[in-house]
């Protein structure tokens, strides 16, 4: 029991005690008064008497007690129940729930092991072993939170540029109902629609979208919603195209047309029926009754008995015309056809037309999309190769059938078809690939898809030759064409749209971008600042610190720029192939042909004529005292001789003999100590007779060379193509500079930058902090999980550590 | 008879209109262009020299205080607003475009030690060492009105710095205790200690605006957590750390300014050691504040120098410093990347570009083509040496570059000291600790 509680208690007790102290007096008189009326008392009675009395007596001690502070007389430890021997125990409140039948059998054991139990119970933790605990679980809890974030800032980190301020708002101007604010419905009418668009969630201003459009916008990012409103789009013209072709159709009036179409359809109810008695018996029965009604109502109608104003006439014509007579028979056999018992649908044509355009229909425009495909499988492929061959077919047919009567009818036939069949299949196309979507799997490359998209152009075209003659149809053709096209036109958009989204997921360039920060900071002494006390302010100034500087490094890096020469130099290794002297001046320079300017203008015609043999006498005057090519093999001979190892001379005159003007040293001497050299390695130039090679370590070359291999490179060919593609406009096409060129953090000017906000994490993180709401189970769950990961990160740390050691 | 005649196409060589540059054909051959990796070298050095020519960062300064600059804030909504608080109780509002004053309020008896501006940018909070902390509406009284405070709370003791929570009408004061106040309550909501006396900063982290941290004077630094009862976590370090600052655009990278000449970057799910450890400072580094990119960072420091460091690298890229400027207490970046405002003991404040040699104002697109590239080319070269060595030369004050030599010299003996004493022990008996470890002492759950 708490202190706070036991004191309340026996506040109460003592209030009790002094409502009976006030009314005790009345009390005696009403007792004694029940005495003298009935003799009959009460043990009972007796006994609350004597007790009332007794504590009468008792009070006056507690009544001091009471008016003292409460909390002085109550000691925390031990309980100060009122009165003596009043101390309950745990005994006497178990004993009643013994005695209750309905306390449940489990607890009651629980309480007399309880009872049995002779444990003491633990000691509290220490304040400041809670504290601790409790600080480590909050700091595992926000250092989770904060962990949050780790892609977006990655993702940040490895852009290739990155935009600031983040959120960037649309340019351009805004609608006046997000402007104003403050505008309400006043009218009773206005009032009267609004509560009904706001009953029906409605947008209240005519562009704004519904909340759910809203939501669903938000839910996709810009690329998908572009490439959803493309496809939107692109499913929006195909059915208006199939509605409007379907209103074309309707309206021909010519029969052979319509018989054709007929024809047709019943060929594929046909097909579709034996599909059906297989597939689906019950579906197909019904289908039975169908048309076993149709069959009744052929056989009541007079249609087809040759009895109709057409057929009177032809009757009369019959005699004649072979045609007619055709024409009756044909009559008369579908009529047969029709009232024959079962298996023959029927044909209502209008009805069957309508039905027809209503199922084939897409109606997944009307779908919902389901926003979490990152990406379109829309632009993984095109039509499937099926359709290709559906369309391909009828070239192959018409070509190798001649009949020519029914050659006509056929084409129209298969013209019809082949228009239906490149709809659907593109109807179909975007149901197949919605489910492609929805498993989001498969890599089809656009790239087939152009190729069959061309295939079935010609196929098309091929088909139109055919059926030129029918002018009509010709234009209708024409338009569809038309149509065609601006599906194709789309196609292309997605193409592109698709590229777009590829390229940023592909593996960044082997550079800087993907290089980890640790291995940045093991080269950090590159990037130290050469601080001095020289001020630099003018070109001279900095011209002078580049020698300065480059002076003492060329000591330093002499000694290792051996090695590393022959990286930096990529070109000198290719001139040590041997070639043959013959041969090395045998082929022409290739000349850069460069249209230049005339630089001399000429007067006479005449001296046209001997134009380049004048010039070269010009040439030769001009120079007259040189000889290119005998200074070249003077410099080349020099050069030879200077590399060539020279004797040295170590005799000492005097020594060991007379020594003075006009003595030499002995022969003997001079042949002991001049010490010949080993003759010098063959020259690589020995044998070209127009090169100098020289092996030599050219200083003025080596100021401008890098002598050590940068950080983010792993070899020297790296580094060298790096360095070798040029970025600038003289060497690439406007758009390639400006890609090359663009800064990895662009600043809006004037504008703030804010920090990141919570709103910006990406969207399944945000899920899974929604998760955390969810009952406690599930939050465990996830907490282990997420552990696991921390630990994996703290791993991955560690690993690194261990790498830069 | 035919007749052949020259023809080109007006596609090719007619402008659309008459405003757009003159078209020019191009051949992309390139035997045509050949030499073209020496020809950008040479671009690359010119664009280099140019580049530390033009390298010309100081912009203004703004003198008025008569003390010592001791605090500066940022308005959160006008880049053009700075507000500063000076070692004798006087907060000056600038107007930077005009680089003049437009009030001065005597807030304090004592030094303003901290200020901030409110999330919405109405109006902002000082606190003093007159024990108080006093809210300030940000539009000034009418003419001949008197300054007053919106708002003023007593406390029990000094309050060494203020922050204020990015979006709520909280704010986080420091002194002997951290205290989370509503701005609607005169008694803090909530008061952190952990057996500290004293705190230096205590700063909110933007991101997870929940989280804060602060530097405490028994050289630790502790994180809280608003929502909860007790401190996060605290990490003990050599010395005693003065500011920090929380990165803008990583909500768990923070870096400290420490008194031992260095700065630390922590990853605060990883105390046990620093990120990076960033170092050029020859005397304690007094204040550092992030760039609103997140990229790099600006601190002061007691050597009378402003430094830039990216926020991966070990050193500084940029150091700034004028003849008379004094020991710079405190600096800001300034919201839109531009421009770092620094505060010195001079009384002044200073406005630097943030970066030494851009061209400030509107650049036309083919300005900022020629920028592009000439950057892109420096980037590229930069590992040639004469390039290198143009681009990194800076200018140094000469005590402060003697201060650097025998920096250098104490660091040198020092490693080889510990080199000879791993030479002659036992293997493994004087372990190998890195840079990055050895300042901090340790952490405590």
């Amino acid at each position: 029991m708490d202190s706070s509680q036991r004191k309340r208690g026996k506040m109460a007790a003592v209030l009790v005690d002094e409502d009976e102290e006030e009314l005790s007096p009345d009390e005696e008189n009403i007792i004694s008064a029940s005495e003298d009326e009935e003799d009959s008392d009460d043990d009972r009675k007796h006994t609350k008497l004597l007790e009332a009395i007794s504590s009468l007596g008792g009070k006056r001690k507690r009544m001091q007690a009471e008016r003292s502070e409460a909390s002085l007389q109550i000691s925390e430890f031990s309980v100060n129940a009122d009165g003596a021997g009043e101390k309950v125990e745990l005994s006497d409140l178990l004993g009643s729930v013994e005695k209750t039948p309905g306390a449940p059998n489990k607890t009651k054991k629980q309480l007399k092991n309880l009872q049995n139990s002779k444990e003491t119970l633990e000691l509290p933790l220490s304040r400041q072993q809670t504290e601790k605990i409790q600080r480590s679980v909050a700091y595992e809890r926000s250092s989770k939170e904060v962990s949050r974030w780790e892609s977006v800032i990655t993702q940040n980190q490895k852009a290739e540029q990155i935009i600031f301020p983040l959120k960037q708002e649309t340019a351009g101007p805004k609608r006046v109902e997000q402007v104003v604010a403050g505008w309400k419905a006043q009218t009773p009418l206005e009032q009267q629609i609004f509560s009904l668009l706001h009953s029906n969630h409605q947008p209240i201003t005519d562009p704004v979208l519904t909340p759910m459009e809203e939501a669903s916008i938000r839910a996709m990012s810009l690329e998908e919603a572009k490439i959803r409103r493309a496809e939107l789009q692109k499913a929006r013209a195909l059915q208006s195209y199939y509605e409007a072709k379907a209103r074309r159709e309707k309206k021909i009036k010519s029969k052979k047309y319509h018989k054709v179409q007929k024809k047709a359809k019943r060929k594929e109810f046909l097909k579709q029926f034996d599909e059906m008695m297989k597939t689906d018996p019950a579906a197909a029965l019904e289908e039975l009754k169908k048309m076993e009604l149709s069959r009744m109502e052929e056989r009541m109608s007079l249609k087809h008995q040759n009895s109709g104003k057409w057929a009177k006439t032809k009757a009369i014509m019959a005699k004649y015309d072979d045609s007619a007579r055709k024409a009756m028979q044909q009559q008369l056999e579908l009529n047969k056809e029709l009232t024959q018992k079962l298996i023959v649908p029927s044909d209502d044509d209008d009805e069957g037309n309508g039905d027809d355009e209503a199922s084939a229909l897409p109606d997944f425009v009307n779908e919902p999309e389901s926003a979490d495909g990152s990406v379109n499988p829309w632009m993984r492929g095109k039509l499937s190769s099926e359709g290709r061959e559906v369309t391909a077919d009828p070239d192959t047919t018409t070509t190798e059938e001649p009949a020519s009567s029914q050659r006509r009818e056929e084409e129209q036939d298969q013209e019809e078809e082949e228009e239906e069949n490149e709809e659907e299949q593109l109807l179909r196309h975007f149901e197949t690939k919605r489910k492609l979507r929805q498993d989001e799997e498969d890599d089809l490359v656009p790239v087939a898809q152009e190729k069959e998209d061309g295939a079935q152009e010609d196929a098309r075209e091929t088909a139109r030759d055919v059926q030129e003659e029918e002018e009509e149809e010709e234009e209708e053709d024409e338009e569809e064409e038309e149509q065609e096209e601006v599906v194709s036109e789309f196609n292309a958009l997605f193409n592109r749209l698709m590229k777009r989204t590829r390229t940023p997921t592909e593996p960044p360039p082997p550079g800087k971008a993907s290089r980890p920060q640790e291995a940045e900071l093991a080269h950090e002494e590159e990037g130290l600042l050469d601080e001095g006390l020289v001020r630099a302010r003018t070109m001279e100034d900095l011209e002078a610190l580049v020698h300065d500087g480059t002076v003492e490094e060329t000591a330093v890096s002499v000694s290792h720029a051996a090695s590393v020469d022959t990286a930096s130099e990529p070109h000198s290794k290719k001139k040590k192939k041997e070639i043959d002297p013959s041969e090395v001046l045998t082929k022409d320079a290739n000349v850069i042909k460069v249209p230049l300017a005339p630089t001399l203008v000429e007067g006479d015609e005449g001296e046209e004529e001997e134009g380049p043999s004048a010039q070269m006498s010009i040439i030769k005057e001009a120079f007259a005292g040189d000889d290119v090519i005998s200074d070249f093999l003077k410099d080349k001979k020099k050069q030879e001789e200077a590399g060539q190892p020279k004797v040295v001379d170590l005799t000492l005159p005097g020594w060991g003999e007379w020594g003075g003007v006009g003595l030499k040293p002995s022969r003997y001497k001079r042949r002991k100590f001049r010490l010949k050299p080993p003759p010098a390695a063959p020259r690589k130039d020995q044998k070209l007779p127009a090169v100098i090679i020289s092996e030599k370590r050219n200083s003025s070359i080596a100021l401008h060379q890098v002598s050590q291999l940068p950080f983010p490179f792993q070899d020297s060919t790296q580094f060298e193509t790096c360095i070798r593609s040029p970025v600038g406009q003289t060497w690439n096409t406007q758009n390639t500079v400006k890609k090359l060129t663009a800064p990895k953090v662009v600043t809006k000017l004037g504008s703030i930058i804010e920090p990141l906000k919570k709103e910006d994490l990406l969207p399944e993180e945000k899920s899974a902090g929604a998760l955390k709401k969810r009952p406690q189970i599930v939050l465990e769950e996830k907490g282990g999980n997420a552990g696991k990961r921390g630990g994996g990160a703290r791993r991955a740390q560690q690993q690194k550590r261990k790498k830069k050691k | 008879m035919k007749v052949k005649v020259l023809c080109r196409n007006p596609d090719d060589y007619v402008r659309e209109t008459s405003r757009d540059i003159q078209r020019v054909p191009r051949n992309y051959d390139p035997t045509l262009h050949p030499f073209e990796v020496p020809r950008e070298y040479t671009r690359a050095l010119n664009a280099t020299k140019l580049d530390r020519i033009f390298a010309k960062p100081f912009v203004a300064s703004l003198d008025g205080h008569r003390d010592g600059v001791n605090c500066i804030a940022k308005h959160v909504k006008s880049l053009s607003t700075v507000l500063s608080g000076a070692c004798d109780g006087q907060v000056k509002i600038w107007n930077l475009s005009r680089r003049e004053c437009l009030r001065t309020i005597q807030a304090h008896e004592g030094f303003v030690r901290g200020i901030c501006s409110r999330f919405c940018g109405t109006s902002f909070f000082t606190v003093g060492d007159d024990k108080t902390i006093k809210q300030w509406s940000m539009e000034a009284p009418g003419c001949g009105v008197r300054e007053e405070p919106l708002t003023t709370i007593l406390g029990k003791a000094v309050y060494t710095g203020i922050d204020h929570h990015q979006s709520e009408g909280t704010f986080a004061t420091c002194g002997q205790t951290v205290d989370i106040w509503d701005e609607q309550k005169s008694s803090p909501i909530r008061s952190f200690s952990w057996g500290v006396d004293s705190f230096s900063c205590v700063r909110y982290n933007p991101v997870e605006t929940e989280l804060l941290a602060s530097c405490a004077s028994d050289r630790s630094i502790i994180l809280y957590d608003m929502r909860e009862s007790t401190p996060l976590k605290k990490v003990v370090m050599q010395l005693r750390s003065n500011t920090l600052c929380w990165n803008p655009m990583e909500a768990y990278n923070f870096t400290c300014a420490n008194e031992d000449y260095n700065l630390y970057t922590y990853d605060m799910r990883r105390l046990d050691a620093p990120v990076t450890v960033h170092m050029d400072h020859v005397s304690a580094v007094l204040d550092v504040d992030y760039s609103p990119t997140g990229r790099e960072f600006v601190s002061a420091s007691f050597d009378k120098t402003v430094r830039i460091f990216p926020k991966h690298s070990g050193h500084s890229r940029e150091v700034y410093h004028t003849k008379r400027m004094q020991h710079v207490i405190c600096v800001r970046w300034s919201a839109d990347n531009k421009y770092i405002l620094s505060g010195s003991d001079e009384m002044n404040i200073r406005i630097w570009k943030a970066n030494a040699s851009e061209k400030l104002g509107v650049l036309t697109s083919r300005e900022k083509a020629a920028i592009h590239y000439n950057q892109k080319l420096k980037e590229k070269f930069q590992h040639h040496p004469q390039v290198k060595r143009i681009a990194r030369h800076r200018h140094l004050p000469r005590d402060i570059f003697k201060q650097k030599r025998e920096l250098r010299e104490m660091k040198e003996a020092r490693r080889r000291k510990e080199q000879n004493v791993r030479k002659h022990s036992k293997p493994g008996s004087v372990p190998l600790v890195t840079e990055k470890e050895k300042h901090v002492v340790t952490v405590v759950e």
